[in-house]
């Protein structure tokens, strides 16, 4: 590993294997968009095969919908506050607002599973039609990812607790950070192509 | 980056937020409140969405920061070719001409 530190930068940057690190999570990235598209492609080709199922109108609810688009758009912009304030070396900030960030991920998770029971409670399962099929597999991937990142986090934030701020705690918070507000990326699609076409008469 | 850090306010991410919020509504707006053809407001939702995950990736994220800005800039690029090339081409292959029946 690089010992030379360039501390004009931040502390995440300060060292080649902490910038290396970076950019390699932005290759990750890159290829978990692709594992997106993958998923949006299948939904699009099969978004009208309802099987004699439910449609989208019979089982989308634009209220809860609204407000799981909403916890996950605060909670990005609440992470974008945490690094805000782990460049200014404010270690207790940093640990708010990322604990906020993890409670709306929660409460974002908490709405998804109630709409997951919802669907089932109509009748609107992965086995029902390749609508749902895909629909569920798309939506449980996101999920998944919100998931993890919320443990993910957690783990992040016990290292801050312990080890404060660091070229390499900062550069692990500062890619949970990508982590997350990419999670937000993906809604951005799910609610225009998903909910919002699903809802278009 | 020294002044990045000594402000006190985070200004980008608060006028990043707000526009997100508002390009939330319009999109819901158009699409559930508008008599437009389906097409027009995918087209117009498809773009409002397209620049707000832009902001996210250029306000929050800071794509184009640091010495590698410009490979990100370029990964990018490349995974939203990729994903064009994907959900379009899997929707217009399984969906036109013979497949569609």
């Amino acid at each position: 590993m690089s010992a030379k530190v360039d501390t004009s930068l931040p502390l995440e940057y300060q060292t080649e294997q902490d910038r290396m690190n970076i950019l390699g999570f932005w290759v990750f990235l890159g290829a978990e968009i692709v594992l997106f598209a993958t998923l949006f492609g299948v939904y699009g080709v099969l978004y009208e095969r309802f099987a004699g199922g439910p449609t989208h109108q019979d089982i989308f609810v634009i209220k809860d919908v609204m407000i799981q688009t909403i916890l996950l758009l605060t909670s990005s912009f609440t992470m974008g506050i945490a690094i805000f304030e782990m460049r200014r070396h404010n270690l207790k900030g940093l640990i708010t607002w990322l604990v906020i960030t993890l409670a709306l991920g929660a409460g974002f998770l908490f709405m998804e599973i109630n709409e997951f029971i919802h669907y089932a409670h109509e009748g609107a399962t992965m086995q029902t039609s390749a609508f749902l099929s895909s629909l569920f597999v798309l939506l449980g991937t996101h999920g998944a990812h919100v998931t993890l990142g919320i443990g993910w986090a957690t783990m992040v934030i016990i290292q801050l607790v312990k080890r404060g701020l660091t070229p390499t705690t900062a550069r692990k918070t500062f890619i949970i950070g990508l982590y997350w507000h990419f999670l937000d990326v993906v809604w951005i699609f799910i609610f225009t192509f998903v909910y919002l076409k699903g809802l278009v008469a | 980056m020294e002044h990045h850090q000594s402000k006190s306010f985070p200004i980008s991410h608060v006028i990043g937020f707000v526009v997100s919020l508002l390009l939330t509504f319009a999109a819901a707006g158009i699409a559930l409140y508008t008599n437009l053809s389906f097409k027009v407001i995918m087209w117009i939702i498809g773009s409002l969405a397209v620049v707000q995950a832009g902001m996210q990736l250029f306000m929050f994220m800071h794509l184009r920061e640091g010495e590698d800005g410009k490979t990100n800039l370029v990964n990018m690029i490349y995974a939203v070719f990729m994903v064009i090339v994907i959900v379009v081409g899997s929707i217009w292959v399984l969906t036109s001409g013979h497949a569609a029946h």
